[in-house]
Order: C-alpha cells, then sequence, then structure tokens
C-alpha cells in the first residue's frame, strides 16, 4: 500500500513534468487551427526548453543573487504544486504536505519572486509587469480561495486530496453550486496563467504585456526554467479544473491497472480542455487592463455565489 | 465522514436545484452585460431554463398542466418575445451600447446583497411550503430583486424593458417552486398580458425617440409641467 502510494506520487510528479510542455503545444496547436494559421510541432515547446538550456546565461551588472535564485524557486514551487493535485490517483505521499489554502500560497509565493526578481535590475517594463501581475494575483486569489471553500463545504476537508476524493466516489450527486466554482476557477485560471482575455502569452509589443515583461531580462537555463514552471502552472490548473469538476475516472487506490486506466482518463479529458482553453482564446479579445478588476470581480462573486447556494440548496432536507 | 445532505434528494429534485442555480447565475449575467444583443440572448436562455425546469417538475410531480404551461414558456418566451425584441432592436437601431446609472462592479455587490436578503427571508416561507422545490424558492426571490434591481440601475429603454420580463420569468419560476403553478387561467392571462405589454413597450419606444432622440428614460424628466 505504502510502495504504491509512493509510485503512484512518483509517476504523477514525473507525467506532470513531462506532460507539462506537450500540453502547452497543443494548445498553441488547437489555437493556431482554429485561427486558420498553420500550427507549430506540436512538440515545440521542447525544442525551445532544449535550446535555452543549451544557451549561455546573459545577466545584468548589477542582477543581485534574488535573481539568480529566483528561476529555481519558481520552478520548484511549481512542481510542489503539481505534485500535491491528484490527478491519476487520490492515494498520494506529499498529500498531507499541502492542502488547498496551502496550494494557493505556492502560487503566490511563486509570484512574490518572479515579481521582485522583475524589480531587481530596473528596467521600466520589468516593474510595470510586476506591478500589473501583483494587481491581477491580489484580485484573483481571494476568488480562488472562496473556490476552494465551496469545495471544502461539500467535503468536509480542505485536503486536496479529500475533496477530490468525496467528489469522484459518491453517487451520481449534482452540486448546483458546483456550477457556479466551475464557471468561477474558469475565469481565475484564465487570469493566473496570463491567457487571452487579461494577457496574450505571444504577444511581442511590451506595452501591454503582465507575464512576459517580467521575464524580459531572463535568458539561457533561467528562461528555460521559468517558461518549464509557467507549462506546469498551467498544467496543474488543468488538472486541478478537472479534478475538482469533472473527477470521472480518478481512481482511489493506486494499483498499477487504476492507474492505467485513470492515466487514460487524464489524456482524454486533457485533450478536450486544451481545445477548450484554445477556442475561449480565440473567441475572446485581449481587455483593457482596467477591465480585468471586473472580470476577477465577477469571479469572485460567482464563487462567493456558489458558497450561498451550497448553504441554502446543499443544507435543504 | 458524514454523506452530503444532497444525497437523500432524488434526481428530479437534484435537477431543479441545477435548474434554479442556472437563473440565478443568468440574473448576475443579464445585470453585467453591457450590449443588448446579448442580453436578449441571455433573456432566451433564461426562458429555456424556465421551460427546462416546469418540465422537470411535470414530470416528476405527474401535474399534466404543468406540460401545458411549459409549452406556453417555450412558445412565448423563447421564440415569441426574444424575435420580437430582435426585430425592435434592429428597427431602433440600438444593438450595442447599454447606459448603467451605476457602474457594473458596484451594482454586483448590491446584487449580492439581495441575494443575501432573499434567502434569509426566503427561509421561513420554504418551511411552510410542501413541495419537491421549496428550497429554491429563495432562489427565485433573489431572481426576481436582481430584475428589480437591473430595471432599477439602466437608464436606456430597451434593457428596462427586457428587465420587465425577466422578472415575469423569475415570478414564474417562484410560482412553480412554491405552489407547483398558478391556476392555469391565471397563467395564460399574464402571457397575453405580456404580449400586449410588448406591443405597447414597442410603440412607446418610437414614440420616446422621436420626441427626444434618445431611449434614454432619464429625459423624460424634462415633460413635467412647471
Amino acid at each position: 500500500m505504502n510502495f504504491y502510494a509512493f509510485l503512484a506520487q512518483l509517476i504523477e510528479f514525473v507525467t506532470a513534468l513531462l506532460l507539462a510542455p506537450l500540453f502547452v503545444g497543443w494548445v498553441g496547436q488547437c489555437r493556431a487551427w482554429l485561427q486558420n494559421r498553420s500550427a507549430p510541432p506540436l512538440l515545440q515547446t521542447y525544442y525551445t526548453l532544449h535550446k535555452l538550456f543549451h544557451k549561455d546565461v546573459l545577466l545584468a551588472h548589477n542582477a543581485s543573487p534574488l535573481f539568480r535564485a529566483a528561476p529555481y524557486a519558481i520552478f520548484a514551487c511549481m512542481a510542489l504544486a503539481s505534485a500535491i493535485v491528484p490527478t491519476l490517483s487520490t492515494t498520494l505521499i506529499l498529500a498531507p504536505a499541502a492542502d488547498a489554502v496551502a496550494f494557493v500560497g505556492l502560487f503566490a509565493l511563486a509570484r512574490v519572486f518572479i515579481a521582485l526578481a522583475a524589480m531587481d535590475v530596473g528596467t521600466a517594463f520589468g516593474s510595470l509587469g510586476s506591478r500589473r501581475e501583483m494587481l491581477i494575483g491580489f484580485l484573483a486569489e481571494p476568488a480562488l480561495l472562496m473556490i476552494f471553500f465551496t469545495t471544502s463545504l461539500i467535503s468536509h476537508s480542505t485536503s486536496l486530496s479529500s475533496i477530490v476524493g468525496t467528489l469522484a466516489r459518491t453517487d451520481f450527486v449534482i452540486y448546483p453550486s458546483l456550477a457556479f466554482a466551475g464557471t468561477a476557477f474558469v475565469m481565475v485560471a484564465l487570469a493566473e496563467n496570463a491567457r487571452v482575455p487579461i494577457d496574450n502569452p505571444t504577444t511581442h509589443l511590451e506595452l501591454t504585456m503582465i507575464h512576459e515583461a517580467m521575464i524580459l531580462e531572463y535568458s539561457g537555463r533561467h528562461l528555460a526554467l521559468i517558461e518549464w514552471a509557467s507549462a506546469l502552472k498551467l498544467f496543474a490548473y488543468s488538472c486541478l479544473g478537472i479534478a475538482l469538476f469533472v473527477p470521472l475516472g480518478i481512481s482511489a487506490t493506486a494499483s498499477p491497472l487504476a492507474l492505467l486506466t485513470a492515466a487514460g482518463f487524464m489524456l482524454a479529458k486533457l485533450a478536450a480542455c486544451g481545445f477548450g482553453l484554445a477556442l475561449i482564446e480565440t473567441l475572446s479579445a485581449k481587455m483593457r487592463i482596467f477591465r480585468a478588476p471586473e472580470f476577477l470581480g465577477t469571479a469572485f462573486l460567482l464563487a462567493v455565489l456558489a458558497m450561498l447556494v451550497h448553504l441554502l440548496l446543499g443544507a435543504g432536507p | 465522514m458524514t454523506l452530503p445532505a444532497g444525497l437523500s434528494l432524488s434526481l428530479g429534485s437534484q435537477l431543479i436545484n441545477l435548474c434554479a442555480a442556472v437563473m440565478l447565475l443568468l440574473g448576475f449575467a443579464m445585470l453585467a452585460q453591457r450590449r443588448i444583443l446579448s442580453l436578449i440572448n441571455l433573456f432566451m436562455m433564461q426562458g429555456m431554463t424556465l421551460f427546462a425546469s416546469t418540465l422537470i417538475v411535470a414530470s416528476t410531480t405527474g401535474q399534466s398542466d404543468l406540460y401545458v404551461s411549459a409549452g406556453m414558456t417555450l412558445a412565448f418566451k423563447v421564440v415569441a418575445l426574444p424575435w420580437i425584441l430582435h426585430r425592435l432592436i434592429r428597427k431602433l437601431s440600438v444593438k450595442w451600447d447599454i447606459e448603467t446609472i451605476l457602474n457594473i462592479p458596484t451594482t454586483m455587490l448590491f446584487g449580492i446583497a439581495l441575494v443575501v436578503i432573499a434567502f434569509n427571508v426566503a427561509q421561513p416561507i420554504s418551511q411552510l411550503s410542501g413541495t419537491i422545490m421549496r428550497a429554491t424558492i429563495g432562489i427565485a426571490l433573489a431572481c426576481i430583486l436582481l430584475s428589480f434591481l437591473m430595471m432599477i440601475t439602466r437608464s436606456k429603454a430597451v434593457p428596462q424593458a427586457i428587465a420587465f420580463l425577466s422578472m415575469e420569468n423569475s415570478l414564474f419560476f417562484a410560482a412553480t417552486s412554491a405552489t407547483y403553478g398558478m391556476p392555469m387561467v391565471v397563467e395564460i392571462g399574464v402571457l397575453f398580458d405580456l404580449m400586449v405589454g410588448m406591443v405597447v413597450f414597442g410603440v412607446s419606444f418610437f414614440q420616446i425617440r422621436q420626441q427626444f432622440d434618445s431611449l434614454d428614460i432619464r429625459k423624460m424628466e424634462r415633460i413635467k409641467e412647471e
């Protein structure tokens, strides 16, 4: 049992590390198809990472040790975050290490590091990007916490494993509050991963950048680690959304056969999720930065409504 | 681990609860909407949700007159009224902008406060009611209050008319959830009133625009006698 839990944890961690760049590539491919462009190869993100890891690191003269340490810290945060999301099985060794609130905290830690590193060298775009990132972050975090509180109310626990376990294993029950929480989660995920209505991940125009503006000064393996970390973040968010709102097929045990079935389900759901993300990005236009508070305010409101609806309907007869 | 409370409910009432939640979601979406065209589409979706929930109540409780009510909802609120509204805004050529008196985030905050009030007020009422969907009375009340709020905060005539229609939708929903619908005669009467009301709205829109060159209701304050 314990050995299998260890194995499940290991498999899940390695899967996340390896599949995250592929997932980013898949989203890019779907986006290109939908926009009638010829798509970059599916493995493009791996090629980019490979190229960046072999390049030299160029540092500004006034870069402090923080600037060099930040990519490793960010990567570590994202790796741990993707390790505690129950994607394949809910029996995980690391599950007691961090619950849903600590999970939000991990993202906040990574955000603080990347914002400090962006301001470190002192370029105008870096500090502009980090201010914007903090604005988005401070609006998105309460909404994310509220979503987790709603799911915690349903399952009477804040541990991600037991939340997903409860949602996946009870008989078929419709929770109306999850409809609200799911909508809010999609909005928060779009904002946190610098996706189109808030930020454009492929932009080359510095004035409209948020995430990209912060990493302009990075090069070589540092940039590769940050790129990989943001791929991991997108992967963790997608897996979390799948685990919370479409938990079909996530196994309770950690036996090899169950893991294999769960992996099949997960791949299918991730493919659908990536296509959905590309669809949202194609259908919506990028918002002005001052519209972002309204967008995220709506997400927070939906999350609060989810809680209210749960208290009214879920606690009924 | 204790079982979630939802487990003891049947599938039918779970679906009705889901419909209620969707009604509330659509109410907030309408409150946040800036474009008239999308507002009409949202109104149509609200009608569809109402149709679905009436149908589910009809099939789970076996009340055959609710099928007629559901059919009328489909014919009037999903097909006829949105079609008339689409025609109206095409003729008036007001597709896009909606002016609000309060800005939208503030309106949404007021909306949340209204939902809390509605849930509290409905708590004792739903304990008196014996229907399977008594928990949704609070949501229906919240939808009514949200439509009221939308009517107050919009300054143009067309969104106000849509808010009025959506309030009527929520009233139907409240009636279905509290007492399995109003008597058939009343429902038919209300629906025909709505149609006549829509015609009157349409005529008065043109009159207002002719008089003031705008659909802004606030300009009507000018015609007070001195």
